[in-house]
């Protein structure tokens, strides 16, 4: 389906120069965007609650001795925390950029399609219902529960004449957003031992995750990832709306559940390993749209860089402001991003979708 | 629209099916005055009015002390009854239940003002960041000041308030864009939320406990000092908002339509957005953010007055009879334990909008 549109149209005259220019502009903008995601995982992995010397840092890396207390803080804990904070970043910048493309909505978050209140509810359950207690046990809850309400509010947008539109896929991921919410707080507000144990879940945080999270949830994310990245072609074709989409040869309906698809994977993955984020997703793809304009060949990679950024230093961010304790990722997030973006909303004409 | 009716083979179906193609208003003219009159929203309305009051006898009823609803009607027509019956209507359950229709009509009535204004079945008055706003404050006053319920509901009316103002603040530049105005919301409602999310994991878990309470929305001992305030609110925030949604046809045509259609557009987002905001703002101090009713209320009438672009009145009745059935429910479903309100309202409104939702689409009206 993505090939159909591959052969382009030969630009108008004095457009080639434009385009190339273009490009070159967003090609330099990945090489900036590349140094600045190698500045972030170097601070997320040299910063921390303990100040460790940078020449120890290295050698933890390089020269690993696990005699040492410094070289495990580093290797056992900084480096699988980096690690997770890279991948949930990713995924839910992704999961952003391609849920507001599939919806044609700016205010559309990954969190739309129940993903959030889907995953909320299978950690409550999981608590409540079986008394998990373990991060690695209730994981699974999370991302069952994700999968499920992604599963459901898709298919009943998805009724009837004209398949999945966004308004319908928006309408009905509100309303079982909002009924799995209600369930969710009845649950809460009926057994206390729960509430105390969601509310730390709730906040969003990439600390003190079992590294085993990341390896068990990364064949999600990767096959998300790789979903995500091969619809670009058909979300492109889908801003132009469904029947010139149509008559550009897309299939429209097969598009919008790969598209739906990985947004499930990748961001049912991120909320079960972190807890629910879901600011990155709603912001980043603003952002990054303002930076590269509305090709999704473009946006889609530039969302998950810029997402894991974001993510790593927030996560940074939030180890040294009140040291020695920690602000959770989900917290800072907000207060270190919610600014620049409306400094950013407020000084220039936005791509709008 | 109507030849898709027309392969329906049961017979009810086509008839439904038509009944959802919309008949065009009918002028009504007396003397010198005229208006158009939508008939079939007049119907639902008047059907809808009465659903209303009919939930609001039904929930003064029943309770640990029942009371058979002739009494209830002969006592809130004045008739009398004795002094028992009195208490429990007039002092015990009649504040709840009015509560919970003044509160369901302006959570309504915003949600359509904001959906129509915005062109956005997503919006709704939280993008301006009001029950955001009212809940990181009253969030802050139970668990920092640990405050008594009527501060915590000054707190939440406070904080909602200041977060509309700030938003708006912000947004406006060069005029209002809604585009504008929905990203700026979206940003400062994130860090107000990030707040509630750092008091309740700072908090005790008491006290945690009665945070999550008053955020999923709830109407126990709600007395007259809450209906006074409400009232009052609402007949002056409701008609500045009717009398101001006569722009929003031409604001639903974008901007620079509605401008050379001689729209004030500013001026009329103002109105509108500023009544908007009022009215959830007053709904949510009054009961938490049971923000749903905003968002689903809209929607719901939309689908049962069969236009496009529903007035505000039918959206507020369905809000009204949304909270005072879910309050119903949430009172008597699992007796002798009470559910907060809130946990009803997304659990009878949103089946009920995806059943709509399911049943247009099949026959072929779409979302």
């Amino acid at each position: 389906m993505t090939d159909v549109l591959a052969p382009a149209h030969p630009p108008p005259t004095g457009a080639p120069t434009r385009t190339r220019k273009g490009t070159r502009s967003r090609a330099l903008g990945a090489v900036g965007l590349g140094l600045a995601l190698t500045g972030a995982l170097a601070c997320s992995i040299a910063i921390g609650a303990k100040a460790i010397p940078l020449g120890v840092v290295r050698d933890a890396l390089v020269a690993y001795d696990h005699a040492l207390d410094d070289h495990v803080i580093v290797r056992e804990l900084r480096v699988p925390r980096t690690a997770l904070g890279l991948a949930v970043g990713a995924a839910l910048g992704l999961a952003g950029a391609v849920m507001q493309g599939v919806t044609r909505n700016p205010l559309a978050d990954p969190g739309l399609l129940g993903v959030s209140a889907g995953a909320a509810l299978g950690v409550v359950t999981a608590l409540s219902v079986f008394s998990v207690t373990a991060p690695l046990g209730f994981v699974w809850f999370a991302f069952a529960g994700a999968a499920l309400a992604g599963a459901v509010v898709y298919g009943l947008g998805a009724l009837g004449r004209g398949g999945a539109t966004p308004v319908k896929l928006a309408i009905a991921g509100a309303a079982v957003s909002a009924l799995l919410g209600s369930v969710t707080a009845a649950f809460l507000l009926l057994d206390t031992a729960t509430l105390d144990q969601y509310r730390f879940w709730a906040v969003g945080s990439v600390a003190g995750r079992d590294p085993a999270v990341l390896v068990q949830l990364s064949p999600f994310l990767v096959a998300g990832a790789a979903l995500a990245l091969a619809s670009a072609r058909g979300l492109d074709g889908l801003a132009l709306g469904d029947d010139v989409a149509r008559a550009l040869g897309q299939r429209v309906a097969l598009v919008r559940a790969v598209a739906a698809a990985s947004v499930v994977l990748l961001c049912g993955a991120a909320t079960a390993a972190a807890g629910p984020i879901l600011f990155v997703g709603l912001t980043v793809p603003h952002a990054a749209r303002a930076l590269t304009g509305p090709a999704h060949r473009w946006l889609l990679p530039y969302s998950a860089v810029m997402g894991a950024i974001l993510l790593l230093l927030a996560d940074v961010v939030g180890r040294v402001v009140v040291r020695p304790g920690e602000l959770e990722v989900g917290i800072v997030i907000a207060f270190l991003s919610a600014p620049v973006f409306i400094a950013f909303v407020r000084r220039r004409r936005i791509a709008e979708l | 629209m109507s030849t898709a009716t027309l392969d329906a083979p049961a017979a009810g179906l086509r008839a439904r099916g038509r009944a959802l193609v919309h008949r065009p208003p009918v002028a009504v003219r007396v003397g010198p005055c005229s208006t158009r009159l939508d008939v079939r929203a007049a119907v639902v309305s008047t059907v809808l009015a009465a659903v209303t009051v009919f939930g609001l006898a039904w929930s003064v009823s029943v309770g640990d002390y029942p009371i058979p609803l002739g009494d209830v009607f002969r006592q809130l027509a004045g008739l009398g009854g004795d002094t028992a019956t009195a208490f429990v209507v007039e002092t015990l359950r009649l504040p709840r239940a009015l509560t919970g229709v003044l509160v369901g009509a302006a959570f309504g009535v915003s949600g359509q003002i904001f959906q129509r204004m915005v062109r956005n079945p997503l919006a709704s008055p939280d993008i301006l960041g009001v029950s955001s706003g009212a809940a990181a404050a009253a969030v802050f006053a139970v668990v920092v000041v640990s405050a008594s319920s009527a501060t915590v509901t000054r707190f939440a009316l406070a904080g909602s308030l200041l977060t509309v103002v700030v938003i708006y603040l912000l947004a406006i530049r060069q005029g209002l864009s809604s585009y504008r105005l929905v990203l700026v919301g979206i940003g400062i409602t994130a860090m107000l939320d990030a707040v509630v999310a750092y008091l309740l994991t700072r908090a005790e878990i008491y006290d945690a406990q009665r945070a999550t309470l008053w955020l999923t929305g709830s109407l126990n001992g709600r007395s007259w000092e809450y209906v006074r305030p409400l009232c009052l609110a609402l007949a002056v925030l409701v008609p500045v908002a009717i009398a101001a949604s006569r722009s929003l046809r031409a604001l639903e045509l974008g901007d620079d339509c509605a401008r050379a259609l001689g729209v004030g557009v500013a001026r009329a987002k103002l109105a509108l957005s500023l009544a908007g905001a009022g009215l959830a703002a007053v709904a949510t101090a009054a009961a938490g953010p049971v923000g749903f009713v905003a968002l689903v209320a809209p929607q719901i009438a939309r689908r049962l007055v069969g236009t496009r672009a529903p007035g505000l009145v039918p959206a507020g009745l369905v809000g009204a009879a949304i909270v005072v059935y879910a309050d119903l429910a949430a009172r008597r479903l699992f007796a002798p334990t009470e559910l907060p309100v809130g946990v009803l309202t997304a659990m009878i409104g949103a089946p009920y909008l995806l059943w709509l939702l399911a049943r247009a689409n099949r026959i072929g009206v779409g979302g």
